[in-house]
Parts: structure tokens; sequence; C-alpha cells
């Protein structure tokens, strides 16, 4: 369903502070597949997942959504095909605009947009619906603008989005990092519940090892800006956050360099 | 003396509905597209250009309004171009565009100054017809916010608010960002351009330099508008009545001081720094005015404990 074949970037090239973020990195996802991406900082998944998402071009390699050549599509062509979820709550919707209006920009992601009403009252019913099933009460007050919800609220309300239309790809990056525990849970418990429901092809960036093990049914692993490891299956479900620092220091000849990941 | 100060209150009202019909444009640019576009110094001088010339060739008032306001979106255009084509940032692409609009403006007109002389023609606004001017205006301004309040409920209008508040969250949904930002600075200037057709008429004449100083003028129509009338409503439609509502009291506050006596000279003076205090007023607020809001000691306590880690 997605496929990089060989990407490569190398930011500020040429210059002293040069950092070649990906190299060659090979990654093939099938239809369904829900990957949990660690990694140290400076790893390279975030550029990975916006690698895909088109935010920037990549120097080398290709990228295939779906068989579909994307590489050098622009990044709004390709939003098409992917749903994305940030990790600043306020970056993945419209603080100025009514929950009722952010999700009928999603509902066009790939669409069209003429001079017909933003929503039609049967689409409003369908977002209420929605929001119901985010259990956060969000349906009591559509017409709220979304600059005044949590954090919280508002990861939930942009999963909500990046899954309206369905996504070929969605790319989740440590959507839960910036939340209190109890929130990131519940996103979390959310987030597990749309990529079931509607059989999606995720991948999910997070710096929490538990989180990693216990979601979706692969694991990459990346350091330096190459997958050092990947895991899916019986052997994943058997990992341990142990195992996985044990993993990493095999594998890169380095102490995993994220307290963040280690206190988790 | 103080009768004619009276007297001359509906002419007052009159240019507030005009540069208050240009503020929306500037509207349309700096609150909701989030872009301080500066070409409205042209357009203006463009739309009040077209219009002139076109009456003064023999066009009928109405097919030349059109024309200058298409006009002036063609000058949206050359700055979005130069914005999201060229990668030029807003402000520069459109003290560019203005520049460009200076030569231009006296290529249209062929001299500085074009006349438009209520004798010789059918005008929509004049001075020497106060209430007849002030009804169409009235009419102008209400059709132009009806416009506006239809184009932005829509999935284009939608997609360019969506634009100016959050260009990631655009992009990641699928809005060509780029689009969007020169739709709205044609937008912008159309109307901006449409004031200044207006205007031309009102003064009898088109003027080399009748936009200077307009984007400040704009700017303090939104500001002043905001200030009276945002307590009453969040409609869109209200929030584009209190711009012509600010450009009205600007023009009354403008009459009242020159009534008073003071140095006209000053006038744009005055106006720029009125302008930057309250631009100034939320920064001020965020440095100096905000302190930590003081949590129960019992809430501090169980962030504290939320923040141990899970062991």
């Amino acid at each position: 369903m997605l496929e990089l074949v060989n990407v490569s970037k190398t930011f500020l090239a040429g210059t002293v502070n040069e950092k070649k973020v990906l190299k060659s990195v090979n990654l093939h996802l099938k239809p369904g597949d829900f990957v949990t991406v660690i990694g140290g900082n400076g790893a390279g998944k975030s550029t990975t997942l916006n690698a895909v998402a088109g935010v920037f071009p990549v120097d080398e390699g290709n990228i295939l959504i779906d068989g579909m050549d994307v590489t050098h599509l622009s990044e709004h062509r390709r939003a098409a095909y992917i749903g994305r979820v940030f990790q600043d709550p306020m970056m993945g919707t419209a603080a100025n605009m009514e929950i009722y209006e952010n999700l009928a920009i999603a509902a066009r992601r790939g669409k069209h947009r003429g001079l017909r009403w933003s929503s039609t009252a049967k689409e409003r019913e369908y977002y209420r619906e929605l929001l119901a099933t985010l259990g956060l009460g969000l349906e009591e007050r559509p017409n709220a603008k979304v600059g005044l919800l949590s954090g919280g609220q508002r990861q939930a309300l942009t999963l909500l989005m990046a899954t309206l239309r369905q996504p070929k790809v969605l790319l989740l990056d440590e959507h839960t990092a910036a939340l209190d525990p109890k929130t990131a849970a519940k996103v979390l418990e959310i987030t597990e519940d749309i990529i079931n429901r509607s059989s999606l092809t995720a991948l999910m960036v997070t710096h929490n090892m538990k989180d990693a093990i216990a979601h979706g049914n692969r694991l990459i692993m990346m350091h330096d800006g190459k997958i050092i490891y990947d895991v899916e299956g019986e052997e994943k479900k058997a990992l341990t956050v142990e195992m996985l620092i044990a993993k990493f220091a095999q594998s890169s000849g380095e102490e995993f360099a994220n307290d963040r990941a280690l206190l988790s | 003396m103080f009768l004619n100060y009276l007297n001359s209150l509906p002419a007052t009202v009159a240019q507030g509905i005009m540069w208050g019909l240009m503020a929306i444009g500037v509207y349309i640019t700096y609150r909701i597209l989030d872009i301080a576009d500066l070409t409205v110094d042209g357009s203006l001088v463009t739309g009040a250009a077209v219009c002139a010339t076109l009456m003064v060739n023999g066009w009928h008032v109405a097919p030349a309004i059109l024309m200058a306001v298409l006009a002036g979106m063609l000058a949206g255009l050359l700055t979005g171009v130069f914005h999201t084509g060229m990668g030029i940032p807003p402000i520069l692409a459109g003290i560019l565009t203005q520049l460009i609009l200076w030569s231009i403006n006296l290529k249209i007109m062929g001299k500085a100054n074009m006349p438009l002389l209520a004798r010789n023609h059918f005008l929509l606004a004049s001075g020497l017809y106060i209430p007849r001017t002030l009804l169409t205006l009235v009419l102008v301004a209400a059709a132009v916010i009806a416009l506006l309040y239809w184009l932005f409920g829509t999935e284009v209008g939608c997609s360019i608010r969506a634009t100016g508040c959050n260009l990631q969250m655009s992009r990641a949904q699928g809005i060509n960002t780029s689009l969007t930002k020169i739709l709205g600075l044609m937008m912008s200037n159309g109307i901006v351009a449409l004031a200044g057709a207006f205007l031309a008429q009102y003064k009898g004449a088109a003027d080399i330099n009748m936009g200077r100083g307009a984007i400040v003028i704009g700017l303090a129509a939104v500001i002043i508008g905001e200030a009276v009338m945002s307590r009453i409503s969040r409609n869109f439609a209200v929030k584009l009545l209190s711009v012509v509502v600010g450009g009205v009291i600007y023009f009354f506050v403008y009459q009242t001081i020159i009534f008073l006596g003071l140095d006209t000279d000053l006038l744009k003076m005055l106006s720029a720094l009125l302008v930057a205090v309250f631009l100034a007023i939320p920064y001020w607020k965020k440095t100096y005015f905000s302190h930590p809001k003081k949590k129960p000691l019992a809430d501090v306590a169980e962030e504290a404990l939320e923040e141990v880690p899970h062991a």
C-alpha cells in the first residue's frame, strides 16, 4: 500500500550543518499494516513521515502509494491519499473555524472545491454521529470554534478529519506526545478503534516503547536515517521494552539516546 | 461654523462608507488571509483610473465600474503570483505591485489627474447630490457584504479561510494554498478597486495620489470597527458591517479634527500612530499584563503526581 524505495534526504546540503536525515530508506507496507515507529532523537522518524506526505521533495528514491508513484506530486495533491495527525494539537485543525467547518474541509480532501455551500444538513447530521463516537461530548457543540477545545479534543477531532475520507495511508507523528497521560491513552484508544474499524494502513511514530509494542501488527526501529530493526506478527507481540533497548544497543552500537523513551 | 460642520456630516458618512468598503478588502487579506497586503494603495487608484478613463471615453458608469473591479482583481493576481509563484514575502510582493501600478495608473489616465464631472456624466456617487449617493452606497455596501457572506460560506470560501488560519492543516487537507491565497488577494483588490471607482466619481476626479496611505485607513477602519462592534455579534456579516462602520467613524473623527482647527498636514501621521497603538495593544497585553494564573495547591500537586513516570 505504501512503498519507499531507496529514499534519501539531506538537510542543509553543502553547509557545515549538513545532515543526512534519511539514508536510502526502504519500506513496504501491506494493506492493513499498522506499523509503529520508534527511534532516538534525530533518527529520521518524522522526516520519513514528512517525506511520504510531501512536505519537502526527497533527494533520491521513490515513494509509491497503492502502486502509484507520488514522488513528484505536490503536498496538497498527495493529501487525497493521506490522512495526517501531527504532534502539535494546534497543527491539525483551524482554530478560528467551527468544528463543523473543520470537518467539512476534511470531507472534501482530494475532491473539487466549488461554489456549493460548505456542508449540507445531511452531512452535518453525519458529522454529529461521528463526533458522538469519540465520546468527548463534541456532538453537543458542533458550532463551537475549534480554538476553544482542549489539546486532547483537538487531536481526537484531527483523527476524525484525517480518516473522514478513507485515506490509503494514515500518518501519525507522535500525536499523543503533547498530551497528559490520561488524555494520551484516550486518544490512542480512539486511534486503535478508527484504524481497526476501517482496516486502515497506518504509520505511527511514538516515543513510548510500551505503546509501540502494545499497538499495531508491526514495529520498526530507526537510527541515524536508517531502519535498523523490523519485526511483525507473533515475534512483535512477544517484545518487551528491555528487549527493544538491547536490540537498539546491538544494532546501532550505541546507548538508546532518547531519555523520554526510557522513562516511559 | 458649527452649522457647516453639521451640514458636512452626510458627506462624511458617504466618504466613510466608501473607505469602509475599501477596508472590507483590507479585512479579507489582513484578517482572513493573515497577509498585510500593501497592493491596495495602488489598486484603489487603478479602480479610480479605469472607471474615470472609460467614462471620459463614453462608457456608461456600470460597465466602467465592472472593468475597474476586474482591473483591481488583476492587480491582486499579480501580487499573488509574486508571493506564491516566486516566493516573495507578501509585504514585499504588495510593495512591488504598488510600484508597478503607479506607472500603469499613469499610463491608463495619460496624466496624473483625470477629471470626471457630474455635469458631463451620469454618476452613481457625487458630492453634489448627497442623499442619492448615500442610498446608492448603502445598497452597494450591503450587496458586497451579502456576496462575501455567501462566498466565504462555500467550499472555496472555507478553504480560503482555512488557509489564513492554518497553512499546514490546509495542505494536509488537500487545499492548494497558493491558489486560495491568490483568490483571496484578487477578491480583496477587486473590492478596493470598486471603492476607488466610487471615490473617483464622488470627488469628481481620479488622482494618482488618492491611494496614498489607503492601507492605513483600511487597517484603522478594521480596528475601530472591531473595537466598537465585536461584542455585539460574532456573525461574519456583522464583522464585515463593523468594518464599514469603522470607516464611517474614522471619517467622523477626521471631520471633527478638521473642524477643531488641527493642521491637516498631521492627519496621516495621526492615523498611522493610531493604527500603531491599536496593533500594539495585543502585544502589550501579552508581554506586560499576562500573569500565570494562580492554581489551587491541590491541582498543582495532582499535576506533579501525573508527571511522575508510571513505572
